[in-house]
């Protein structure tokens, strides 16, 4: 008991505070450094200053990139949705030989080395004689997304009680009115969820799309390409602020509305004897 | 002094049913057979239910009285036989466009709508006019004692009231027929007696026939106009409470309703509506021969329940006694079970006495007097 004690009340927590110290201090240096005067990201601080920000609107090259990355991103996340909606039914509502390795192969791409992964996908584009445009981007995060997409989505479905769609055709409503009045009222949280986080791992997505686009940047990339200038890292920093912040919001909102899905097919309870 | 009311016994053991019942068939099954793959769910069922009744299904989990609801709802098709409800063929015909309407084990109440929408849902197909359906809202959320709670969420709702709603719900579509799919397995055991008597009790006002699918046989006792006890996908006995309780057609269904004591016996004579029995430990029986009995040899076996066994104290007599010794007792509150060994039967009896007379207090190993009607000696097929 008390070896147990000294764990947990004492140096457990200091580890898990410096632990968190590890993971999250390089990312707050991008805020600080992004509102201080001096161009070069160096300790003493010389003063605040939200010129870095009002610079952005005034660069062409990041407007392109920003309107790029929002084009592959609507489109990735709601191409990644869909066929996550349907991959996520099929898991979660029949049961069929092959089931588990179908579902470990849609969630393998989570693992793979991710230049593996856009070698290889560049090496079958140029192959099928595409050629690298943002339609290639999209491609290759619909991949990636997808992983994501149907683990929103399962936790969403699972437990979707059955008996709710035979309930609603009990009480006199045909296939579609029941899908509509409530199958997709049920599982809206989780399908604005999982276009959500789709949309944020597009948007931050870099080894994929530095591969498969053509002469269109996306964010990430127009940040790699700047960060050769000394001077404008600066900039880089606040954009890179931005995008830290819209990430973290839409991840919240996303969990969220995922969290609220789960409760929704979950809170019927009921036994089955 | 106003007069005592006086209690007339009843003569006969017939049941008597509260309130006179139509006799035109509601549902009528005929010969129908569910087979998945080899395996057959539900085999050769027939029967009729009536118009207004209160039928139950009864049985333990995979005898097949589930599949046989899903299929009068329209959730599953008989691989061969035929349903009709309110004598019209059901063949082809989906769930949406029956005249029946299910109370779900799980409730299945929409949790995006709250209990007034959730009680609305199959009205709103209707497009009903100038209020009709606040109007029919309001009454059948009255019938279930909901009044009020319409603007409650279901997340916010007991087990007991979220059943009140899945009633409600399907009431308010005014079926022909009401389905109960183990309404009340989800609650504790006192809600599930409050809720019994109310189910009869509202079944009784709105006069809907009612099917209830149950694997307790103190539910269906209870509650049930008629019960068909379904084993192994067939259908063993369709009788009244009182019949299926007193008059088991064979072993599997007096077991499942409870306790009872099983003889040996020799037929001696069997003629039209009697059977005479050897029996060792009760000796030379007449009883009433059941109507679906099978004579096998020349065996047959004779039951008899262990409440209908009373002990005799002190030096009582009855015209019909067995003697013994007690080698168990347990004790149950209001009653006490003895297990007695009888001298030449191969299997103690159990019997169940009131504690009223002390029941309690009988020391393990006292030699005992049993009195017993030979009216509740029932003779069975095995």
């Amino acid at each position: 008991m008390r070896a147990r004690g000294f764990l947990s009340g004492g140096w457990l927590s200091v580890y898990a505070f410096l632990y968190i110290v590890f993971l999250y201090l390089p990312v707050i240096f991008l805020p600080i450094f992004s509102i201080n005067t001096a161009p070069t990201p160096k300790f003493p601080l010389t003063g605040f200053t939200l010129q870095w920000y009002a610079d952005l609107p005034h660069t062409p090259a990041l407007l392109d990139a920003a309107w790029n990355s929002l084009k592959v991103g609507v489109c990735a996340s709601v191409l990644a949705t869909v066929l996550g909606i349907l991959a996520a039914r099929s898991i979660t509502r029949y049961r069929y030989p092959g089931r588990r390795a179908i579902n470990g192969l849609i969630m393998a791409p989570l693992v793979l080395p991710e230049v593996i992964v856009a070698i290889s996908m560049l090496l079958v584009m140029l192959q099928l004689g595409l050629s690298l445009s943002l339609f290639t981007v999209v491609l290759g995060h619909v991949l990636v997304c997808i992983p994501y997409s149907m683990t929103v989505l399962t936790s969403g479905f699972e437990g979707f009680d059955r008996s709710l769609e035979e309930a609603s055709a009990d009480l006199g409503e045909s296939a579609f009115g029941t899908f509509r009045r409530v199958t997709l009222p049920m599982v809206a949280p989780a399908i604005i969820s999982s276009l959500l986080v789709c949309f944020t791992i597009s948007l931050d997505e870099f080894i994929i799309a530095f591969f498969l686009t053509g002469t269109e940047a996306t964010l990430p990339i127009y940040i790699w390409g700047q960060l050769r200038f000394a001077s404008k890292l600066p900039g880089v920093l606040a954009l890179g602020t931005l995008l830290l912040v819209a990430s973290f919001l839409l991840m919240t909102i996303a969990e969220i509305l995922r969290r609220r899905a789960a409760r929704r097919t979950r809170n019927e309870g009921g036994l089955y004897a | 002094m106003p007069e005592q009311p006086q209690i007339e016994r009843p003569q006969s053991d017939r049941a008597q049913s509260d309130r006179a019942q139509s006799d035109r068939a509601m549902i009528e099954i005929r010969n129908v057979t569910r087979s998945y793959g080899s395996f057959k769910a539900l085999d050769d069922a027939s029967l009729t239910i009536r118009e207004g009744e209160f039928f139950s299904l009864l049985g333990p989990s995979g005898c097949g009285k589930t599949t046989l609801l899903r299929m009068i709802a329209g959730f599953d098709n008989p691989t061969s036989g035929s349903i009709a409800v309110g004598g019209q063929p059901m063949e082809g015909i989906p769930a949406n466009r029956r005249p029946t309407n299910m109370v779900f084990q799980s409730y299945a109440i929409f949790p995006h709508l709250n209990v007034e929408q959730n009680v609305a849902y199959g009205l709103k197909r209707l497009k009903l006019q100038g209020g009709e359906e606040k109007r029919r809202v309001e009454e059948a959320l009255a019938q279930v004692s909901l009044t009020g709670l319409g603007k409650r969420l279901a997340t916010e709702l007991s087990g007991g009231q979220r059943q009140r709603v899945a009633l409600a719900r399907a009431l308010v579509m005014r079926p022909k027929v009401l389905l109960l799919d183990e309404p009340l397995s989800a609650l504790d055991k006192k809600l599930r007696e409050q809720m019994q008597v109310e189910l009869r009790r509202l079944q009784q006002a709105v006069g809907i026939t009612f099917v209830l699918v149950t694997h307790d046989q103190y539910e269906a006792l209870a509650m049930s106009d008629r019960i068909a006890v379904m084993f192994g996908g067939r259908i063993a006995q369709v009788a009244s409470p009182k019949e299926i309780y007193q008059r088991p057609v064979n072993r599997q269904v007096a077991d499942f309703l409870g306790g009872m004591n099983f003889v040996k016996a020799e037929i001696v004579e069997e003629n039209g509506a009697s059977l005479i029995v050897d029996t060792l430990g009760f000796g030379r029986v007449k009883t009433d021969k059941p109507k679906a009995f099978v004579r096998n040899g020349g065996a047959a076996t004779l039951g008899i329940r262990p409440e209908r066994l009373r002990v005799l104290w002190d030096n009582a007599t009855a015209k019909f006694e067995v003697a013994g010794k007690v080698v168990e007792r347990h004790y149950f509150g209001e009653i006490t079970h003895l297990i007695v060994e009888i001298p030449g039967l191969e299997k103690p009896l159990s019997v169940t006495e009131t504690n009223d007379f002390g029941a309690d207090d009988i020391p393990v190993g006292t030699p005992i007097r049993l009195a017993y009607d030979p009216e509740a000696l029932v003779a069975m097929g095995d």
